[in-house]
Formats: structure tokens, C-alpha cells, sequence
């Protein structure tokens, strides 16, 4: 029986390393896997990396000349990431703030429910609601000429990126000492000082870590900007522009270009290409949190 | 001894499990599933298709998906689908995939005809266009991208052209560029829709738009366009009298690609496609029917069934 005992506990053991490893075997296996098809294009005379890195010109199906640019796609996932970020950064932060400092308790569940909601709405409802109700509402009452475009998919991606500003910054702002308040109210400070010169302050990693994160997850959204942003090859001058992303572009053509053709290689090295964004965009902002767990 | 026991139950009620699950399986309600993939075009007439023959013949299932037609080719090639639905014809290229992936030959049959519909936002003042205009609006360095171009206003003071355009995997997109701009490139910049209703919901919702689809995607808060094939012509509306009549200049036909020698299956599906009531619902998905041979042939299942 003690054997038996014995034999459970190094099996369970076992079972729950292999667990926490198993997302390191995922991602480095999906990287591996990314990298492997995309690799034949260094041997492959149609394809010049300096043109997919700084041309405009994506023309993967060409009956004429085939060109494999993806700098307007470069420049639609970061105009439009950044656009969301203008609104929702500002908006997760405020939300964060009401909600860790001013709200009283009972109502402040009730709303953090209502908020981790939001990110339990699959993306292609929001790309739905974008495409026939916020896309009207942007050609009713601007000068716009369409509606799907670069602010509305901003909107839609600020929106999904929310509960995630919201929660970390929230965990943040409450993680900081209630030592400082006690010190800083007892100095005589208003509430708005005390957030403003104090919380804020104390608790900046883990905002910045919460609005990285929040970066990240917009800029690897698919489905909501493929339906919402026009889907258009075009360098944004304006937020009326439409434009595509790099995400919605792999998920429009990859089912069609054929397995080991250079159109199929290309957006596999897309896809390497925002796997390094984000994996970028996410180290910084764990080692961020880091840095703030260990004063 | 009770730690022997409980593994014993156990395997009990798995193997009941097991025995459920295996009944479950017997009594399905399908015995052979038909799957078909492709143009986003000959979608709504492979769906009515599939669903008139599961009404007729309870033993065969058929599984309709979109994508466009080069994804319903692809599929073919890797020999994951029986039946590739295409609006464009299969490219020497992918004749010969198609014979080095599986070694067998790709065959085509006509299924219908259709008339590519361009459409215009219902306010728009526009009711003709010719060929060429089109292309100096689609082409890269078209020289067609305002309104006022075209000599007209459209309503809310917006002028620009604001280009609709389908995905490449869409055989539409590939059609229109081979019948429309001599295969020359599309202008970057327009708005590439995934599937011919998103393009005419765009456009009813844009003002300034003009796009491309099947006729079967007519609806009332799009203006259909009447297309002439050079300037001096008479314009013609895309109607099943003028298809069959070789009047309207962008018809093609709906193609359906087979593996050579399909299942006995799949041939009695296609079989049936072509019969007066496959014919039928070809009409009635708004299409034009197709009695038999290469050419436009005068209506034959329309109506008579």
C-alpha cells in the first residue's frame, strides 16, 4: 500500500511537470513549425527579403509579375494598434483607477464582472457588430467615404483590449502598499494627489506591463479587423483610410495558396514576422512585471 | 485490496461507454458524406442543391463549404473534397498538381451560366458603364477614380471611387481580371471583400462604391449596372434572356471539378445536377440553366419541370 502510494505521487509529479512544460513544447514547436515553412524562401530567387520588408506592392497572384510587399500590411496592424491604444489606454487606466480606489466595494464587483465580460465576446461578433453597425454609424456622420476602415477597426480592437488594460492595471494599483495612502493622506494629500503623485507612480510597471499586454492582444487579432478595416493594401494617410493587417491577410489567403508555393511561403514568413512582434511586445512586458515583483 | 477493486468498476463503465458510443455510431443518420468546396459565387446554388438531394435520397449527406474557387481547387489537389465548385476555368497549373498530388485528372462539367453583375450604391445616379471604363477604374494606373469622372454626382457631396474588389482566392476575381483588364494587375487600395454577399452588403451601406459579383447576389438596396462592351454599343442589363442571348459581355460558366473516376456517389450526384430538376434550381437560385455542350444552350429545365 505504501508502495502504491509512493508510485502515485512520483506519476502525478511526473504528469504535472509535463503540464507546465507543455506550453514551452507549444510555442516553440509552433515557432519551429512557422519558421520551417517559411525557411525555402532564402533559396528561392522570386522572393528579395528587402522587398517584403519595403514594398507596398502585394501582388501574390499576379498574371503578370508576381510582388510579395507587405509594408502597407506593416504599417495597417501598427496604425491601427496604435490608434486602439489612443482610445483604450486612456479609458483602462481611468476604468482601473475608479475601479481600485474610488469604488465603493459592492458595486466595484458588479462592474469588474461586467468588464472580464467584455473579453468573453467572441472577435468575430465584434467584427459583426463593426461591419453593419459601427461602419453606418461612421458614414452617416462623417465625411468619411467607407466605413469599414482604420478608426472603426481601432474602436473594435480598443474595446477587446479593455478588460485586459483594465484587470492587470486594477491588480497593479491594488498590489501597491496600503502603507502609501495612510502616509500620503496623513500629509494631508486630496484623493486626486494621492492617485495622481503617489499610486501612480508606485505602481507604473505593472501599468505599463498592463497596457503592453493589452498592445499585444490587439495586434494579433484576426478576425474582427479582417471584417471591420476594409481589407484594402493602402498606406493610411487618414483614420478614414481603409487598410489590412497582417493577421487578416494570412487568414484571407493562406486556404488558397497553394501548400510549398512561394505565395505560401511568404505568408508563413508573416507569420514569423508578427510571432517576433508579439513575442517582443510580451518578454518586455514580463520582464516589466519582474522587475516590479522584485523591489 | 479495495485499490484492486475500483480500477475493476472502473473498466466496467468504460467499456458500457464504449458499447454506447459504438451504437451510436451504427445508427447515424447518414451512410456517405459528399463533400463540396469552392467558389463563393456557387454558393447559394450548391446549398439549395445539397439540400433538395438529402430531401430525395436519405442515404448520402452533402457537405457544402465556401472559400472561393481557388480553395475548392486546392482542396481538390490534396484530395480532401469529391467535388471543387469553381466560377473560373482550372489553370494548366493546377491541371497538373492535380496529376502529380493524386495521378489522376481533373474533369469538368458545366453546371449553369452566369452574368458578372456590377453593382452601384441605389442612390447613385450612374445606369451604364462600358468595359473599358471599368478597367480605367479597376487597373493599376486606371485613370477613372472620381465620379465626376464619369460625368456624374452622387449625393452627400462624397466623390471619390471607392473601389469593391474580392479576394484573389475568389474565381470572380480571377475572371474579371482575365475578361475585364486583360489580365493586367488590380490597382492596390481597393476594399477586398471575402465572399460576393459581403461586397453587395458594402456597397449598399457606401454611397460612393461600385463592385463586382454574380448576378445571383442581386438584391433591392444595390443598383444593377447595364454593360456595354465598347463606347457606341447599347448597354445591356445582366438577365437570363440576355446571357443566353450572347447580348450581356462579362457571362461565363459555373463549373463543377471532379478527381477522374469519381465514387459511383459522386457521379450519380453529378448526374443529377444536370437533370431538369438539378436544372431547376439552378434557375431558381438565379442562374442560368444549362441543357448540354460548351456553349450557351437555349433554356432547357427552366420552367418546364
Amino acid at each position: 500500500m505504501r508502495r502504491w502510494h509512493q508510485l502515485s505521487e512520483v506519476a502525478i509529479e511526473a504528469l504535472i511537470r509535463l503540464c507546465g512544460f507543455s506550453a514551452t513544447i507549444f510555442v516553440l514547436g509552433i515557432f519551429v513549425f512557422v519558421c520551417r515553412e517559411a525557411w525555402p524562401l532564402w533559396h528561392n530567387d522570386a522572393f528579395h527579403l528587402s522587398e517584403f520588408l519595403f514594398s507596398i506592392q502585394w501582388y501574390p497572384t499576379s498574371a503578370v509579375s508576381k510582388h510579395y510587399g507587405v509594408l502597407a500590411m506593416i504599417a495597417g496592424t501598427f496604425s491601427v494598434t496604435l490608434l486602439a491604444m489612443t482610445m483604450a489606454v486612456p479609458l483602462g487606466l481611468g476604468a482601473a483607477i475608479y475601479l481600485g480606489e474610488f469604488c465603493p466595494s459592492r458595486p466595484r464587483e458588479i462592474l469588474k464582472v461586467l468588464v472580464e465580460m467584455l473579453a468573453a465576446i467572441p472577435s468575430v461578433v465584434w467584427g459583426f457588430a463593426g461591419l453593419t453597425i459601427t461602419s453606418r454609424l461612421i458614414v452617416r456622420y462623417t465625411s468619411a467615404d467607407v466605413g469599414v476602415n482604420l478608426l472603426n477597426g481601432a474602436l473594435l480592437l480598443a474595446l477587446m483590449s479593455l478588460p485586459i488594460i483594465v484587470s492587470l492595471a486594477e491588480d497593479a494599483l491594488r498590489a501597491v502598499p496600503d502603507e502609501y495612502r495612510e502616509a500620503a493622506l496623513a500629509l494631508g494629500a486630496t484623493r486626486w494627489q494621492l492617485t495622481w503623485r503617489v499610486l501612480l507612480p508606485a505602481a507604473r510597471h505593472g501599468l505599463v506591463a498592463a497596457v503592453l499586454l493589452g498592445f499585444g492582444r490587439a495586434i494579433g487579432e484576426t478576425m474582427a479587423v479582417l471584417m471591420a478595416t476594409g481589407h484594402a493594401i493602402h498606406l493610411p494617410t487618414s483614420v478614414f483610410d481603409p487598410v489590412r493587417t497582417l493577421t487578416a491577410n494570412i487568414a484571407a489567403e493562406l486556404g488558397e495558396a497553394p501548400a510549398k508555393s512561394t505565395h505560401y511561403q511568404v505568408l508563413f514568413l508573416t507569420g514569423v514576422l508578427l510571432f517576433l512582434v508579439t513575442f517582443a511586445v510580451n518578454l518586455t512586458a514580463g520582464l516589466i512585471i519582474r522587475r516590479e515583483r522584485r523591489p | 485490496m479495495e485499490q484492486v477493486a475500483i480500477p475493476r468498476r472502473k473498466c466496467f463503465v468504460l467499456l458500457v461507454l464504449v458499447g454506447l458510443t459504438a451504437c451510436g455510431h451504427r445508427n447515424g443518420p447518414r451512410a456517405q458524406t459528399l463533400r463540396v468546396r469552392g467558389s463563393d459565387t456557387m454558393l447559394i446554388l450548391a446549398q439549395a442543391w445539397a439540400e433538395a438531394y438529402g430531401q430525395m435520397n436519405r442515404r448520402v449527406a452533402v457537405e457544402v463549404s465556401g472559400g472561393g474557387s481557388g480553395q475548392g481547387i486546392a482542396a481538390l489537389l490534396e484530395g480532401a473534397i469529391d467535388i471543387a465548385n469553381c466560377s473560373r476555368n482550372l489553370k494548366p497549373e493546377e491541371a497538373d498538381a492535380a496529376q502529380a498530388n493524386t495521378g489522376k485528372v481533373p474533369q469538368e462539367v458545366i453546371v449553369g451560366y452566369d452574368a458578372l453583375a456590377v453593382f452601384v450604391h441605389r442612390d447613385n445616379p450612374l445606369e451604364e458603364i462600358s468595359i473599358a471604363q471599368l478597367a480605367e477604374i479597376y487597373r493599376v494606373g486606371g485613370r477613372l477614380s472620381r465620379w465626376s469622372d464619369l460625368g456624374v454626382r452622387i449625393p452627400a457631396g462624397r466623390n471619390r471611387i471607392v473601389v469593391v474588389n474580392r479576394q484573389s482566392s475568389s474565381g470572380t476575381y480571377e475572371f474579371f481580371r482575365e475578361h475585364v483588364l486583360a489580365n493586367r494587375d488590380f490597382a492596390l487600395g481597393s476594399l477586398d471583400m471575402n465572399g460576393s454577399k459581403e461586397v453587395v452588403d458594402l456597397i449598399a451601406s457606401t454611397p460612393g462604391a461600385i463592385g463586382y459579383s454574380g448576378m445571383a447576389f442581386a438584391t433591392p438596396v444595390v443598383k444593377m449596372l447595364r454593360v456595354r462592351r465598347k463606347s457606341g454599343d447599347p448597354a445591356f442589363a445582366p438577365t437570363l434572356a440576355n446571357v443566353l442571348a450572347h447580348h450581356y459581355p462579362i457571362s461565363r460558366s459555373l463549373l463543377i471539378y471532379t478527381l477522374a473516376e469519381p465514387r459511383a456517389m459522386v457521379g450519380e450526384y453529378i448526374h443529377w445536377l444536370q437533370s431538369p430538376t438539378g436544372q431547376q434550381i439552378v434557375a431558381d437560385s438565379g442562374y442560368v440553366p444549362v441543357c448540354s455542350g460548351k456553349d450557351l444552350a437555349p433554356p432547357c429545365g427552366a420552367g418546364t419541370n
